[in-house]
């Protein structure tokens, strides 16, 4: 006696499940029941549950009866010849989609070779099993799993044509490859999406070996020549926007060139790029910290006290600049109305991005790095035919990660460009690597795809021979001008004089807990009282008292509120922020008494 | 040759002149050898003491610290023959230098006597005397007979045969082991009669008395609930849970010199603070050991010396050593800052800036590496800064 749940309600129960189920499934294959339909008896409950609700997952297989799969030889002729379609197979219940749950219920054989008499269903092909970003991987199955899950990742975030109207879009923080190729070594998915319609990579020549340390730890070294040509430049887009807002009391924030009376008036220069209107014409070439949209905005206070102006207004500067450490471009400049009616500029800043030190780059097969050297091209490596490789790329990063399908393609991809087709390396489907070491070999090259090189420095031939092949690359879109972050000074921070944090800002870089522990253990004692220096005051101490005594500088005296004049006073150096605990202390009543000796 | 070594008495570790002189005897060295030998071991022991001035404390701090954080943090090890679990890993090294009052798996290795430990039928009996055994394991039922105003349990003759628990014990053991109650056995010799020996009683006093009752030593050590002969080099061991030591070492039978345990408050109890020190080092070294990790022994031997240095163990925390600083500002900075303030202004206490934090915090040279100046150079008094 089993209950019976319809979308997770219970409805009846039933005698013999097996029975139950077996009736559902093929009332479902007669089209009596919904095509939608899917069961599953669950085992430690005793439950069968019936599912025909929305949003389940669901994916389809072909059906298999006495051990023989339904999908016979004549349904793909017919197929090919357009005679019959997907949608007759699936009426036919050749085809059936299942649910997570009736999934778990069936034995599904990956290939046809494997099928018995156990089974319920065959899958179409075997990568159904992967998902869309892993098929785009060539030789997906020469991989490791880890290796193709972080290949999968690293191509979202590859640079290419994100959006065919990315023209006349304003998107945040978004890059468009310039010159982006299509793959020589593709996989049948690539097909189905259209990839070639928006690829996101450069075919490009590597080298596996090392040059000079420069591309030691996954850094890969580049070309300038490449470069040159044009490998892995971008475009960087950033948008800036500015609203007239409306405050209560009927005032409203004006965009325009704003008056030299404005209160936080920038200098003139600043404003020299903007138009009439206030906002900077395109084609402007800007910087940081130049006014974008220039705008004024009403007092923050009705009746604020303006401090010695005679002009009536008391207008605030309120323009929106290019952010800090950032140039560019203006590309667009757009002048529209929000949703509430308000006057909106929104404008976008173009930067061209050429490939640097720090750069990251990557295969699809997991296997990223950043720039270490960009190197001239007469000082790269070259083979017995003249060609320099565009990257080079260390032989370290394959035997621990064991991603075979980086070198396949390499050798796939040698071939498709000397050949001029495209390779297929669709996963568990790809040409056999024994037909493409032919091939090569027919080719004119050696069949492990080792050529003999020349030091491009030296000229002195290579003990070894190098591997030389041609892969898809990827820039992706963490680029170093986005990053990079220096300081000496800056701003500071108001309560405690310390360096203020974070890169937009222009902070510092802080020497946290775990560093000053290095600084201790090195025994470097006066090193690390410099790097702390940032916030060093020098405070004046009575000697009577033992508290903050205070220097008149203008009349060049010192003298405590506490004890008086006639007291000792004597300048200490100390943090701020150990001054700023003093004071905590004595607001919670607490007494802290310096007394004073010398150190050493 | 005996005054040559006799020399270096107070100048060398014991340890390494009686290897000297063992090593210098086998190769039968003439005196000025010897001397040369001598000079050259006190040199190289010399350059292998640590620097004055040389932060000690961050470096073990940051020689285990970093190690740690690549532990796996699995907690369970199953030892051996299954039954036995362990706490292993970063949670027992927490636990450990953290000074938990009972480690979460309190185990004791029983080492026996030459006598017992190769024969396994002795083995197994005094594993049977070790053991624990509840009223509750040998009683077939319990039942509060409300007529005659008492609690009956009902003997498992079998299982009584089984753990060697003869029914003349079993009112000793009541006798130490349930106060509040008189306790007889019936004439059949089947059964308990637990009555309660207050006057006026209630309802819930019989089933306080017999859930009591359940949990009775009758026979073996209180707190041992489990015991597993194990061979270990050519010799039974009988791995026990619980760490009640003290009374295991009074079985005949035990061996006294090697037996052991992981709870190092008991250790320091029993066996005094020396022992307790070296089971830390023991525990911390397995623990790393066994995590395929590597530290320096010194490092551990440092943090064991500095939990037991002051006779008792204290952990590194609040409560122990960290909470124990001399310097006011150094303990404020270390969790519940107030407090320490407070108290501190409450008796005046003054901080002499003598140690490292206080001093980043103040922003002066702290008290070590190039911060010791005095160490190298003669610092002239009279030259001192003078006061404006």
């Amino acid at each position: 006696m089993s209950d019976v749940y319809l979308n997770e309600k219970f409805i009846g129960n039933v005698e013999n499940h097996q029975d139950f189920l077996d009736k559902i499934v093929n009332a479902r294959r007669e089209n009596i029941m919904p095509k939608a339909t899917n069961v599953f008896y669950n085992d430690d409950l005793d439950e069968v549950h019936i599912d025909i609700s929305k949003g389940r997952v669901r994916r389809p297989l072909i059906v298999v009866k006495d051990g023989k799969s339904l999908l016979t030889k004549e349904h793909v002729d017919k197929l090919t010849k357009n005679e019959t379609s997907w949608d007759e197979l699936v009426k036919d219940s050749i085809i059936e989609y299942l649910d997570t749950n009736e999934e778990e219920m069936s034995l599904i054989a990956i290939n046809e070779e494997d099928l018995t008499e156990d089974h319920t269903h065959l899958e179409i092909s075997p990568i159904t099993y992967l998902g869309l970003t892993t098929t785009l991987i060539p030789f997906s199955n020469y991989g490791s799993s880890s290796r193709l899950i972080r290949g999968s990742k690293i191509q979202k975030q590859a640079l290419g044509l994100y959006a065919s109207n990315f023209l006349s879009r304003v998107d945040t923080d978004v890059s468009v490859l310039n010159y982006p190729q299509k793959p020589l070594v593709k996989s049948f998915m690539h097909d189905v999406v259209n990839y070639n319609k928006h690829p996101s990579g450069q075919n490009i020549t590597i080298a596996l070996m090392s040059y000079e340390g420069y591309n030691m730890s996954d850094a890969i070294i580049i070309n300038n020549g490449s470069i040159l040509r044009g490998f892995g430049r971008s475009t960087y887009f950033r948008p800036y926007e500015s609203e007239e807002l409306r405050y209560s009391g009927g005032l409203i924030d004006e965009i325009g060139t704003p008056d030299k009376e404005v209160k936080g008036y920038r200098s003139e220069d600043d404003y020299k790029l903007l138009e009439k209107d206030g906002v900077v014409y395109t084609g402007a070439s800007v910087k940081e910290d130049d006014v974008l949209i220039g705008k004024t905005s009403p007092p923050r206070f009705l009746g604020e006290v303006e401090d010695f102006s005679i002009a009536a207004s008391t207008r605030r500067e309120s323009s929106t600049v290019v952010r800090h450490g950032e140039n560019g471009v203006v590309d667009m400049v757009l002048m529209t109305e929000n949703e509430e009616g308000n006057k909106l500029v929104q404008l976008r800043l173009r930067n061209s991005r050429i490939p640097e030190v720090g750069d990251k780059f990557a295969s699809r097969h997991g296997q990223k790095g950043v720039i270490g050297m960009v190197v001239k091209e007469e000082d790269m490596p070259f083979t017995a035919n003249g060609i320099t490789p565009d990257l080079i790329f260390s032989p370290h990063g394959i035997p621990g990660r064991m991603t075979i399908s980086h070198l396949l393609e390499a050798i796939s991809g040698k071939v498709g460009a000397l050949s001029g087709r495209e390779i297929d390396a669709t996963s568990f489907d790809a040409e056999p690597e024994e037909k493409i070491r032919n091939e090569l070999q027919e080719l004119g090259f050696r069949e492990d795809g080792t050529e003999v090189m020349y030091n491009g420095i030296t000229g002195e031939q290579f003990k070894v021979r190098i591997f030389v092949g041609n892969m898809y690359y990827l820039k992706l879109k963490h680029m170093v001008a986005n990053k990079i972050h220096v300081r000496a000074f800056g701003r500071i921070q108001l309560l405690t004089r310390q360096p203020i944090e974070g890169r937009a800002k222009g902070g510092g870089l802080r020497v946290g807990e775990m560093e000053k522990d290095c600084f201790v253990a090195h025994g470097a004692s006066l090193l690390l009282k410099e790097r702390f220096d940032s916030d060093k005051v020098t405070v004046h101490v009575c000697e009577a008292c033992g508290m903050l005594a205070i220097n008149d500088t203008t009349r060049d005296n010192k003298f405590c509120q506490k004890c008086g004049g006639n007291t000792e006073i004597t300048a200490v150096e100390m943090s701020y922020a150990f001054k700023l605990l003093l004071d905590e202390l004595k607001s919670l009543m607490v007494y802290p008494k310096l007394s004073l000796k010398s150190k050493y | 040759m005996v005054n040559i070594f006799d020399s270096y008495n107070g100048l060398l570790p014991d340890n390494l002149i009686e290897e000297s002189r063992e090593l210098c005897k086998s190769n039968r060295l003439n005196p000025k050898d010897t001397r040369k030998v001598l000079k050259k071991v006190k040199e190289e022991y010399d350059r292998s003491l640590i620097d004055p001035g040389e932060s000690i404390g961050i470096i073990t701090a940051e020689s285990i610290g970093e190690p740690g954080t690549q532990m796996v943090l699995r907690t369970f090890h199953f030892a051996g023959v299954a039954e036995v679990s362990v706490t292993l890993g970063l949670p027992r090294l927490i636990e450990l230098f953290d000074a938990r009052k009972t480690p979460s798996t309190p185990v004791l290795d029983v080492y026996l006597k030459k006598e017992y430990s190769k024969d396994e039928r002795k083995v197994r009996e005094v594993a049977a005397s070790i053991k624990g055994t509840k009223l509750s394991e040998v009683t077939e039922e319990f039942i509060v007979n409300l007529n005659k105003l008492r609690v009956e349990a009902i003997l498992d003759q079998k299982k009584m045969k089984d753990f060697k628990v003869i029914s003349s014990n079993l009112l000793k053991a009541f006798e130490k082991g349930l106060k509040g109650a008189e306790v007889k056995l019936s004439k059949n010799k089947k059964f308990l009669i637990i009555k309660s020996s207050k006057k006026e009683f209630e309802m819930k006093d019989f089933f306080q008395i017999k859930e009591k009752a359940k949990d009775v030593i009758v026979k073996g050590i209180k707190g041992v609930d489990q015991v597993l002969p194990v061979k270990r080099d050519n010799e039974y061991v009988i791995m026990c849970s619980g760490s009640n030591l003290k009374e295991v070492l009074n079985v005949k039978g035990v061996d006294v010199t090697r037996s052991k345990t992981n709870d190092i408050f008991v250790i320091a109890d029993v066996l005094g603070i020396e022992a307790a020190r070296n089971v830390i080092i023991n525990e911390a070294t397995d623990i790393i050991k066994e995590q395929g990790l590597d530290i320096d022994k010194r490092h551990i031997m440092f943090l064991a010396d500095v939990m037991t240095n002051s006779g008792e163990i204290k952990g590194i925390t609040r409560g122990g050593i960290t909470g124990q600083k001399e310097s006011v500002l150094a303990r404020a900075s270390f969790e519940t800052p107030i407090v320490h303030i407070v108290n501190a202004s409450l008796i005046g206490e003054e901080d002499k800036l003598n140690s490292v934090v206080e001093n980043v915090m103040v922003n002066q040279a702290v008290p070590i590496g190039t911060g010791l100046p005095g160490l190298t150079v003669k610092i002239d008094e009279k030259k001192e800064i003078k006061k404006k």
